[in-house]
């Protein structure tokens, strides 16, 4: 059984078909990427794993569960964990703020323990900022650890992204087109922490990338898809002479 | 410039980064203590003003500034806390029982108003507090078994420690108390995961669902500690005004509100007592000030409301962080001195974030 799968998920908005019946699955420990022109429906895929979206049909499992009809907020207690295309951080905060708050499903303390931040509360915080700086060790993050995000290059603000989710102990990272607006040399580190990510920490992820070169070195398995539909999935060498990718991306 | 060696885990937790903060807060409060020894009755009065409108803002500061959500009716939290603590003290419950029940039931309150009205987002919201600033309004003038109605309610000021609240000097000291509390409190709950997640929902809400923030039960949860600090600020401000009537809680006080947190600095614990002190003294500096005015423009009835409005304008438009950014401005000036640049605060454009997801 694969750890994670799509069963025939479609999503439409009115008349328009973001996702047309698509399925597959993510073996454990895989790097899968998914690829495609713009429109084909990968974020909107994305979205719908992490419930933002509602599916008009089709199902989710994870670790053979059923995750279709859980809450969105529940999805991150499941171990699954996200970054955003268009970067969500929390602007006003700190990066180490922001990464405290990827401990958030690991939250024991209730509101009258922290209104007198009891002693529970405190060694909670030092529990979470243990594993927070292990993720800063492991990205490199060392130097901007009480820096507000205002402050923060592009780049940088990416690599903080990933460190959230990395906080949240997932069994499954979804990044979101993760070396858009990197330079060279930073897309060249991410494929070695994406690579470092599943041999070191052993977690599974499903990636949403353009930059082909960077994909058929880190992926292991690549799955296109195009107006909702699946064009194609196996790979990277096989992906890479698909015929009907070939059209899809440069036209007869 | 003062650099920080960290060495501990703690030293990021503590409320006090280092010895410097202990030192000027240890001053302040003890500036605090004595101050009855300089000041007469009418000026210790004002400052336990200050302090009740301080907590009010604790309250409206974590719900505004922290949480992000606006709300236009907070005025209605300080009519449940005055009218339940009136109603407690003159059914005879001591002054100490009293304030912790004011606290749940302002809590509760502002649960179950919370749950409903925040569905709601931006405008809509606004609009929708501000509509609960007149329905409480009106409930207050209505519910006469309760609030006695237009006729008012005397709040009765019991003995508490032998002491009686209409001593100036005794009233002072509890406003002080109860303040610290307060501060200490909502100093511990920001720096909690709980404060995390309202600072997470107000910077962007997606990404605190996808961190498994449950944005329902936080924002509700956001609404009703904001309605415990407030509630808690009208029980006091029943014992300062003496005798309730509805028009008290009206919307004009829910601006002033608005008013202190805008003005002292949205998201920042400082900027709720830099903006009591400057919504407290406020109208008395008019007071002055009308009598250096020729009397046309002196003695006309809506000079305080109108510098008001254009206070809050100003402040918008020019300082948006309020009395408490142009402090840590002017403190960093100092701290670079000569190498301040005048860029540092010029905000990044950014042009990353949109709507899409």
């Amino acid at each position: 059984m694969s750890l994670f799968e799509v069963k025939n998920i479609t999503v439409a908005f009115g008349g328009v078909k973001a996702l047309n019946d698509v399925s597959f699955g993510v073996d454990k420990g895989e790097i899968f990427t998914i690829i495609g022109p713009n429109g084909a429906g990968k974020s909107t895929l994305f979205n719908v794993i992490s419930r933002i979206y509602e599916p008009s049909k089709g199902e989710i499992y994870f670790e053979n569960q059923n995750i279709s009809k859980t809450k969105p907020h529940n999805i991150s207690k499941l171990g699954i964990a996200r970054t955003f295309q268009n970067l969500e951080l929390f602007e006003n905060a700190t990066v180490l703020q922001n990464l405290l708050l990827g401990r958030h499903i690991y939250k024991r303390t209730n509101i009258l323990s922290e209104v007198f931040f009891t002693p529970s509360a405190r060694k909670q915080e030092h529990e979470y900022r243990l594993k927070v700086e292990e993720v800063i060790d492991f990205l490199d993050l060392q130097h901007y650890r009480d820096t507000l995000i205002n402050g923060l290059p592009y780049g940088v603000r990416k690599n903080v992204e990933l460190a959230r989710a990395l906080c949240t102990d997932p069994k499954l990272l979804l990044l979101d087109e993760p070396s858009s607006g990197l330079t060279n040399e930073e897309t060249i580190d991410l494929g070695f922490w994406i690579k470092d990510i599943q041999s070191l920490l052993g977690i599974t992820i499903i990636m949403i990338e353009h930059d082909m070169s960077f994909v058929n070195k880190v992926s292991d398995r690549i799955l296109a898809l195009n107006y909702g539909k699946i064009l194609a999935s196996g790979l990277p060498e096989e992906i890479k002479n698909n015929a009907d990718v070939k059209q899809a991306y440069m036209g007869e | 410039m003062r650099f920080i060696f960290k060495t501990k885990y703690s030293q990021d937790i503590n409320i006090a980064k280092h010895n410097g903060d202990r030192f000027w807060y240890s001053l302040l409060i003890l500036i605090m203590v004595a101050l009855p020894l300089v000041l007469d009755d009418f000026y210790l009065g004002e400052i336990s003003y200050i302090c009740i409108l301080s907590i009010a803002g604790i309250g409206l500061m974590i719900l505004s500034g922290y949480t992000g959500l606006a709300s236009l009716g907070h005025a209605a939290f300080l009519g449940v806390g005055a009218y339940t603590h009136a109603f407690l003290l003159t059914n005879g419950i001591p002054f100490y029982a009293s304030i912790p029940i004011v606290i749940i039931v302002s809590f509760l309150v502002g649960a179950a108003i919370g749950i409903p009205i925040l569905r709601l987002t931006g405008m809509y919201l606004a609009i929708a507090t501000l509509a609960l600033g007149f329905i409480a309004e009106h409930v207050f003038i209505k519910w006469e078994h309760f609030t006695g109605g237009n006729r008012g309610l005397p709040v009765p000021q019991p003995e508490f420690l032998g002491m009686s609240f209409y001593d100036s000097v005794f009233f002072y000291y509890v406003c002080l108390v109860f303040l610290i509390a307060a501060m200490f409190a909502a100093i511990n709950i920001l720096r909690s995961p709980t404060g995390r997640a309202f600072v997470a929902i107000r910077d962007s809400e997606i990404a605190a669902q996808s961190l498994g923030v449950n944005l329902g039960l936080y924002k509700a949860l956001s609404f009703a500690i904001s309605g415990a600090f407030t509630g808690l600020a009208g029980a006091l401000l029943a014992h300062y005004i003496g005798y309730l009537a509805p028009d008290i809680f009206n919307i004009f006080l829910s601006l002033t509100l608005l008013l202190l947190i805008v003005v002292g600095g949205m998201g920042s614990l400082h900027g709720t007592v830099f903006g009591a002190i400057f919504v407290g003294f406020l109208p008395q500096l008019i007071a002055i000030c009308r009598d250096y005015l020729p009397s046309s423009i002196g003695s006309q009835p809506g000079l305080e409301p109108m510098l008001f409005g254009l206070i809050l304008v100003f402040f918008i438009l020019y300082e948006p962080l309020g009395i408490y950014g142009r402090w840590m401005k002017i403190k960093l000036f100092f701290e670079l001195f000569p190498t301040y640049k005048r860029q540092t605060f010029k905000k990044q454009k950014v042009f990353t974030k949109s709507d899409r997801v």
